[in-house]
């Protein structure tokens, strides 16, 4: 469902949209109106003005503009009659007509305004039009009402008996009995008996026939009304008998309950439940899903987040000295852990969204952007059920709305030039969400015409954010586009301008513990995909120690620990270090490197190197000291306390009350060479050859780690 | 697979209403404006559901039905009326001209996805 918000916009837009219908029907209908005062009264003429009245009627009772449809609807009326030769054609009766259309068009005008119509205002005309009207017939049929009535609430558990013999006609309607079955199981519990005495054999057989009867026996708290509708399209199509055997007594055996027609002899008639007891306590249908104030959900998460942190400090309270009952503890604590664990899985489900409430939005964005950059673009969305958790859901309506925006006033060639390239005039963005392993992946994609490397490097060039000599890498560059202030538009138009960059995006992602991803090529278009974790709630973790800190790695990256040969580490040009691993050369990242971790084991033969892969499929070793375990780890966000960090994206508390960071696996990977950094003095010697054209871009360019901010996370671990 | 709705009505509050409802439940939805323009629509694009008005210009909803009906390639697709309340006769001349079912409008966008899934396979 759309959020309040999407909805009540859309509320809007059809109200507009009738509106305008409105507006296009009343001088046409004015027209009509003349002709049939002019005495042309054929039935064209008439089943065109029924036609508007109708439609009028119909737009005004969703929205519930009640003095409209009362009156359209006995308008209407008449109109029908006269078009069905069931009132005399008349001057009087033309007269009539023609005046109750004024009426009509003013009381639409009402609603569009919102004005008051005055009380008693058309109740003339509408006084004639019953008068002609019952001249005719009788009174007809009562104004109809806004909306279907509400289904009737719940009773106890029931067992319907129904006998359902389907006349051979059935499927000329397209109707199925497999889609009663379904919709029947919709109800409850089923169990189906097929008759098939009818079956004719292979040869006297009309596929298009139906020759199968059926006996359901129904178990369901659904009123008699519920289940008779199931058969409503059916009903002249069939023999239908549906018997209300009767409330299930608990007191009874379950065995004895299906057969309900027996237990209460008396109650084989069908007739509706509600002239049988009430039950102890009557369930609302309606009452699917419930509105619960988000803060309460965060403390059960938080608790849920707690418990788990308790279990890890009982868990390891227990390895150290479980004693002589280690035995008996150690299955008790498993048990806790599944429990906790799925108690947690249903916590954090109660969070989660489909991504709909956002992508609603973006098909108004982009016509609006589209209409006024004078573009003409096709928003194709997919995936948009795919479910995130909710705060991430907030927060990813601006990025992807800034990136929209910027795809199309950007990305997205004008008309002439798309044709030029042999390109359809009309650009297409696609824009689609995705689940994949623990993260949301959401793509923006266009076809125009890519990112200007070229541009985007003399404006870096120009804004001293690289030097001119500078050698960079596509994803170095693109990333250029994420600098604060950094904006290639050579003017600044309305719709980009807003005062906030890429730089912002790439903040509010990095917030959601995500990053951005950048696939450009040019004249093809440019694809930016935004990984964002399904949920920053929880992780499994691997725990590995690098000197006397301990981080946590995401398993979900994991491939494989290796102790590597020394013959297997090659040093290659500018000091960097790769594993050679069943033929593949792996790049090795000293993790003690990258966080200036003092009494760390410099050679990667005689440390650990864990094998990580990144969503886009690139592997990296980490070096790291010691792998101490597999836990599952609630993680805390540093947002608070510290800008990001770049290969940190997060922190958890570990069983031993210690604070443990969070590796960010994908950051550390994107990262310059860890083995070109700029060591910190002392502990450390200088490495050469680190890379002269990224040291010109400070901390602005993600990527490089910060050294102030982490020494103070460090001290608090 | 996305089922492709095509719905039929000349008011285009109705449809962009039906419309509206549909794709929020994930159908890919198609319109038409009258009878005649779907019956044109349908000779080249495949639907899994039709949900049509019965008033409308250049060729009814009624029609509309029958016409479709009498098509090999139609016979099993459910068809959905939109009638109006107290349109008992509109609703049994569309019954009788092959619909598989009915909503009457006006109709709360839940109602709408029922009836549709009811009869949709």
């Amino acid at each position: 469902m759309p959020s309040p918000t999407s909805a009540y916009s859309d509320f809007e837009r059809f109200r507009a949209t009738f509106f305008e219908e409105c507006a296009e029907i009343l001088p046409d209908l004015d027209g009509r109106l003349s002709a049939l005062q002019a005495g042309d009264s054929d039935t064209e003429t008439l089943n065109a003005i029924f036609r508007a009245v109708h439609s009028i009627k119909a737009g005004a009772a969703a929205f519930d503009f009640s003095a409209l449809v009362e009156f359209a609807h006995v308008f209407e009326g008449l109109l029908d009659r006269l078009r069905d030769n069931r009132i005399q054609h008349s001057a009087q009766v033309f007269n009539v007509v023609v005046r109750a259309g004024d009426v009509l068009a003013e009381l639409v005008e009402a609603a569009r305004t919102g004005s008051d119509v005055p009380p008693g205002f058309g109740a003339g005309v509408a006084a004639e039009l019953k008068d002609l009207f019952s001249g005719a017939q009788a009174a007809g049929a009562p104004p109809p009402k806004a909306h279907q009535p509400k289904p009737e609430a719940e009773g106890p558990m029931r067992t319907y008996r129904i006998a359902f013999e389907p006349h051979r006609e059935l499927f000329r309607h397209a109707n199925e009995p497999l889609l009663l079955i379904r919709e029947l199981k919709r109800l409850g519990e089923l169990s189906v008996g097929c008759v098939s005495a009818d079956l004719p054999d292979l040869a006297h057989l009309d596929p298009e026939d139906a020759y199968l009867s059926f006996i359901f026996e129904l178990q369901t708290q659904a009123p008699y009304a519920s289940v008779a509708e199931v058969f409503e399209f059916v009903d002249q199509d069939c023999v239908l008998k549906i018997e209300d055997g009767g409330a299930r007594d608990d007191t009874q055996s379950a065995a004895a309950a299906p057969d309900g027609g027996e237990a209460e002899p008396e109650s084989g008639e069908a007739h509706p439940p509600s002239s049988r007891p009430a039950a102890a306590t009557p369930v609302s249908k309606g009452a699917t899903s419930i509105r619960v104030d988000l803060t309460r959900v965060d403390r059960l998460v938080n608790m849920v987040g707690e418990l788990v942190i308790t279990h890890a400090m009982l868990a390891q309270q227990l390895s150290d000295h479980g004693g002589g009952q280690r035995q008996q503890w150690a299955q008790g604590s498993q048990e806790l852990a599944t429990h906790t664990r799925e108690l947690q899985e249903c916590v954090m489900a109660i969070r989660m969204q489909p991504v709909r409430s956002v992508f609603a939005r973006m098909p108004r964005l982009v016509r609006d952007i589209a209409a006024k950059l004078g573009r003409n673009v096709r928003l194709v969305t997919s995936g948009d059920q795919t479910e995130v958790d909710k705060t991430i859901i907030e927060e990813l309506a601006d990025p992807i709305t800034h990136m929209i925006r910027n795809a199309i006033d950007h990305g997205i060639e004008d008309g002439a030039t798309r044709l030029a390239a042999g390109k359809p005039e009309r650009a297409t963005i696609e824009l689609s969400a995705a689940q994949r392993a623990g993260n949301i992946l959401i793509t923006i994609a266009d076809d125009g015409a890519g990112i200007d490397r070229r541009k985007v490097l003399q404006h870096a060039i120009a804004k001293g954010l690289v030097r001119e000599d500078a050698k960079l890498s596509d994803d170095e560059l693109y990333n250029l586009i994420f600098a604060p202030g950094f904006s290639t538009a050579e003017k600044v138009t309305e719709v980009s301008g807003r005062g906030v960059g890429m730089d912002v995006v790439r903040r509010n992602i990095a917030n959601l513990g995500g990053r951005i991803q950048i696939n450009s090529a040019p004249g093809k278009g440019t694809r930016f995909t935004l990984v964002i974790p399904l949920t920053l709630a929880v992780l499994d973790g691997m725990l590995v120690a690098v000197g006397n800190e301990k981080y946590i790695l995401p398993l979900a990256n994991i491939v494989e620990s290796i102790r590597p040969d020394h013959r297997q580490v090659r040093t290659i040009t500018g000091g960097s270090q790769v594993v050679a691993v069943r033929g593949e050369f792996i790049r090795l990242v000293p993790v003690r490197r990258i966080f200036n971790i003092p009494g760390a084991i410099p050679e990667p033969w005689k440390a650990l190197v864990v094998v990580v892969e990144t969503e886009n499929g690139s592997k990296a070793g980490l070096v790291v000291d010691e792998l101490i375990g597999q836990q599952q780890v609630v993680v805390k966000s540093l947002a608070e306390y510290t800008a990001p960090v770049p290969g940190i994206s997060g922190a958890t508390i570990l069983g031993n009350g210690r604070v443990a960071l969070i590796l960010d696996v994908e950051g550390i990977c994107s990262m310059p060479d860890p083995s070109a950094f700029v060591e910190a003095p002392g502990d450390f010697q200088r490495q050469a050859g680190s890379s002269p054209d990224l040291q010109t871009v400070k901390p602005e360019i993600p990527g490089r780690p910060e050294a102030p901010a982490l020494q103070n996370i460090n001290a608090a671990a | 697979m996305r089922k492709r709705i095509l719905t039929v009505d000349d008011s285009k509050t109705m449809r962009d209403m039906v419309s509206f409802t549909l794709k929020g439940a994930g159908f890919e939805v198609v319109e038409a404006e009258d009878g005649a323009k779907a019956l044109d629509l349908l000779s080249r694009t495949a639907v899994d559901a039709i949900i049509t008005d019965i008033n409308m210009p250049n060729m009814d909803g009624v029609t509309l039905v029958q016409r479709l009906r009498a098509q090999q390639k139609f016979k099993s697709t459910p068809i959905l009326i939109l009638t109006t309340e107290g349109g008992e006769d509109k609703k049994q001349q569309g019954r009788n001209a092959g619909a598989t079912g009915w909503i009457v409008k006006p109709f709360a966008p839940e109602k709408l996805l029922q009836v549709l899934n009811k009869v949709c396979p």
